[in-house]
């Protein structure tokens, strides 16, 4: 037999880097080597499901400051979202994370200003988040498919999957996403040790990954309205199935002239927005 | 036969030994004595949730395969919207969550995962986002 | 071959070392960052890509114009870039390397890099420029390598080599191409949703590769025995022209478009880089634009072209601009106004600086001990032309 010594040691090394994964693979996986039966893997009996969630914002009923700051906080605690500040107590706009904020007309709706609208609309507290859309750029862009769309219509997040590279970040035309620039268990108002108060049924998050408003799938799940839709005033968030006929906020879109973010850039936003009439004016 | 740049060669060679062997000798004389788990008190609570003492698996299998189920645990909850799992074992249905499930029973992260992670040197990145129980004075002693 | 790179004289030595330790620095700063997390750089949720992003995309560049030597060379049988085009190669190499460092460095979540590799997301663009920055950086190995491996045993290169050789073209506009695609494909960044920004970034990476690599030339004829030739430089330095010709008209169509139209989103933009910014990008924009200019007047007269000392200086102008133009303002331009038309500044930090640094020292290492080796095996084979 005529085999080169090269060859031979070619051969050796791959059949025995083989045969050991083979043994690594065999101990560390003799149960399951797919996974569980899908069937064993059931969703919630009680949870509340949609063809298509869509959220509509009743600026009517959003009477005064105090009630956007309900919603935004309880959001934020729900999640564990870290609230960093200045040494002067201001917000941190170089650390900052938000799920959803307030914003004025001409900051929500750029463009559709102008310098003759009512001061009380111009200065309206518009609740902005993630608009969940129907064809979503920062699913687009994701590289890992750590952002990804649900049956439901919901923009979802995996925290885990993210890798930080923020194209998402670039990709969004609504702002909604906020990266975790340093360990958000930094900011005093998760610290236990410094009076913070955690959800301890949510996780936080890691530095370094992208996190914005997942419409409270996990309350969802368990039969619960999203927080901020829990904290609003009465009927100033509305959520519900925008695919059936007879849910609250279809009746109300076919009737009422609603309007969203940025539609022109085909992105089908799912947040719609009820300025209200002349009651105001 | 002459083995060429010799003096090199060898001094290679023992750097790349003491390096390649720095595990070992680095840990002589260290304790290296096995966990002594104790499991109490989650039988406990596992009793209090669902009536008996019972894990989401055999106890033989979670503890070997745990990390593989919480991987698929995680992917169904967060990426298929399925909350529920049936056990294998027993058919009762769990609610697919570190935090909200295992960390109920298992309520001591030092005694459930810390003793035998630190033990084997594993570090898994679990707690860099989910909340760890709150540690009771007994799980301490 | 490797070997020529550890032996050198005392000055080359100390070159190395001057960079190791430039690199070390940066490191340790990098290991604060991965610590501390992003949080030590500049940017924030408004303007979330930076200093690293900015120099990934100009480093594209330059590793894409080795194409500028490889196609007159090998398509158009231009015999006088024998000698420089493995230059071009060994160029693309360093310059591909630094691109994936500078993509390191921005990354949320290093450890989980593989993710893109066991989640493959077609939809994605940063996907496929992963996949073809490992495929040029690939590409450019082997054929550098087998190429100049050929020439020390005085043979001509390989047959099999041939494609991979002609492969390399497109696949040199395909990065930049795709790295463009990262800008221009995205809803509401107006300053960066223009059709011509994948030729906007080929005709600056046209330019500002071949002037590195004109000066890189000069530096080599200076240092060693290894001597390019009159005359490829001079072609160098035509292409040079012809590319930035084009980069500044494509360059001026963007101001057309965006001040002619008057539609304000497409001109907040240009507002904020070239006059309103309160950070010193006002002046940088300005000294880029004037670097454009006098560069490409002088490149245009033969007189000042073919005088070696005056090439130089516009070629420095030239990549001084392109790098302030495409690795800086480029992306702050996308990212200011935000998307609630608000001006949220950005500036790189010290420690974002120095990592920056310290990732152009270690692309400069490369580059120096690659062209070390290069140059040796051409000393060895001085004089000998050999025909690819």
């Amino acid at each position: 037999m005529s085999m080169k010594r090269r060859d031979f040691l070619k051969i050796a090394g791959i059949s025995s880097i083989l045969s050991v994964g083979a043994k690594i693979a065999e101990a560390t996986h003799p149960a399951w080597v797919t996974g569980p039966d899908p069937k064993q893997l059931v969703p919630n009996k009680q949870a509340l499901s949609a063809k298509r969630w869509a959220m509509i914002v009743d600026m009517t009923k959003f009477k005064t400051e105090a009630d956007t700051l309900k919603v935004i906080d309880a959001c934020h605690r729900a999640h564990n979202v870290p609230d960093f500040r200045t040494p002067d107590g201001k917000v941190d706009k170089k650390l900052e994370v938000k799920w959803i904020w307030q914003a004025g007309f001409e900051r929500a709706f750029p463009g559709q200003d102008n310098k003759y609208m009512s001061e009380h609309l111009k200065d309206m507290p518009f609740m902005v988040l993630c608009n969940h859309c129907d064809n979503p750029p920062c699913v687009r862009v994701c590289p890992t498919q750590a952002t990804y769309k649900l049956k439901n219509g919901i923009t979802m997040q995996d925290m885990h999957r993210c890798i930080g590279c923020r194209f998402c970040m670039a990709g969004c035309p609504y702002g909604a996403r906020s990266f975790n620039w340093v360990d958000p268990r930094k900011a005093a108002n998760l610290d236990v040790k410094r009076g913070g108060k955690l959800n301890n049924e949510y996780p936080q998050r890691t530095k370094g990954v992208v996190e914005k408003c997942t419409f409270c799938t996990e309350r969802l799940q368990i039969g619960k309205m999203p927080a901020c839709v829990e904290a609003a005033p009465k009927g100033a968030l509305l959520f519900g199935d925008l695919e059936d006929q007879n849910s609250e906020i279809r009746k109300i879109i076919t009737t009422r002239y609603t309007i969203r973010r940025k539609p022109d850039l085909g992105t089908g936003p799912a947040i719609y927005y009820l300025i209200g009439g002349s009651d105001h004016a | 036969m002459r083995l060429y740049n010799g003096g090199l060669i060898i001094t290679g060679i023992v750097v790349f030994l003491a390096l390649a062997t720095f595990p070992f000798y680095y840990n002589i004389g260290k304790a290296n004595a096995k966990p002594d788990i104790k499991l109490e008190p989650a039988i406990k609570m596992s009793e209090e949730r669902y009536g008996k003492k019972q894990c989401v698996e055999p106890k033989e299998w979670i503890r070997r395969e745990h990390m593989v189920l919480l991987n698929h645990w995680r992917d169904a909850v967060v990426r298929d919207e399925n909350r529920g799992y049936l056990s294998t074992d027993t058919g009762t249905r769990f609610n697919m969550s570190l935090q909200n499930e295992c960390m109920q029973c298992h309520s001591s992260k030092k005694n459930f995962c810390d003793q035998c992670h630190n033990y084997m040197a594993v570090k898994p990145f679990c707690w860099d986002c989910h909340i760890a129980p709150t540690e009771k004075e007994e799980a301490r002693s | 071959m490797l070997e020529k790179a550890l032996e050198g004289s005392k000055k080359y030595w100390a070159w190395l070392i001057l960079l190791s330790a430039l690199a070390s620095v940066g490191f340790y700063f990098y290991l604060q960052q991965y610590a501390y997390g992003l949080g030590l750089t500049g940017m924030h949720r408004d303007v979330s890509w930076g200093l690293y992003i900015g120099q990934f995309t100009f480093l594209v560049g330059v590793a894409a114009s080795a194409v500028m030597l490889v196609i007159p060379y090998y398509l158009h049988d231009f015999k006088k870039f024998g000698k420089i085009v493995i230059l071009g190669e060994f160029l693309a190499i360093a310059a591909v390397l630094m691109c994936m460092l500078f993509i390191m460095a921005d990354m949320g979540q290093p450890g989980r890099f593989m993710n893109i590799m066991l989640h493959p997301s077609p939809q994605s663009v940063m996907f496929w420029d992963f996949l073809v920055l490992a495929g040029y950086l690939a590409l450019n190995a082997v054929i550098g390598w087998v190429t100049l491996g050929a020439d020390r045993k005085g043979m001509p290169p390989p047959t099999w080599i041939k494609p991979f050789i002609y492969l390399s073209i497109p696949w040199a506009i395909s990065i930049h191409t795709v790295t463009a695609f990262l800008y221009a494909g995205l809803p509401g960044r107006h300053f960066w949703l223009t059709a011509i920004m994948a030729a906007r970034f080929l005709a600056s990476a046209f330019a500002g590769g071949p002037a590195l690599l004109l000066m890189l030339a000069l530096i080599v004829r200076k240092l060693t025995k290894f001597d390019p030739g009159k005359e490829p430089i001079q072609a160098l330095a035509k292409i040079v022209t012809y590319a930035m010709f084009a980069n500044v008209f494509f360059l001026a169509l963007e101001f057309f478009t965006a001040f002619y139209s008057q539609i304000p989103g497409h001109m907040h933009a240009f507002d904020h880089l070239y006059a309103h910014s309160a950070t010193p990008l006002v002046p940088m924009m300005w000294v880029s634009t004037a670097f454009a200019l006098i560069s490409l007047g002088m490149l245009f007269f033969p007189a000042i072209r073919k005088n070696e000392t005056t090439l130089v200086m516009a070629c420095i102008m030239l990549f001084t601009s392109l790098w302030i133009d495409k690795g800086f303002g480029l992306v702050i331009g996308g990212f200011v106004p935000n998307p609630f038309d608000e001006v949220h500044e950005y500036w790189p930090t010290l420690p974002e600086g120095i990592i920056t640094v310290g990732i152009w020292a270690i692309g400069f290492l490369v580059l120096t001990m690659l062209y070390k080796v290069a140059i040796s095996v051409r000393e060895q084979t001085a004089g000998v032309e050999i025909d690819h």
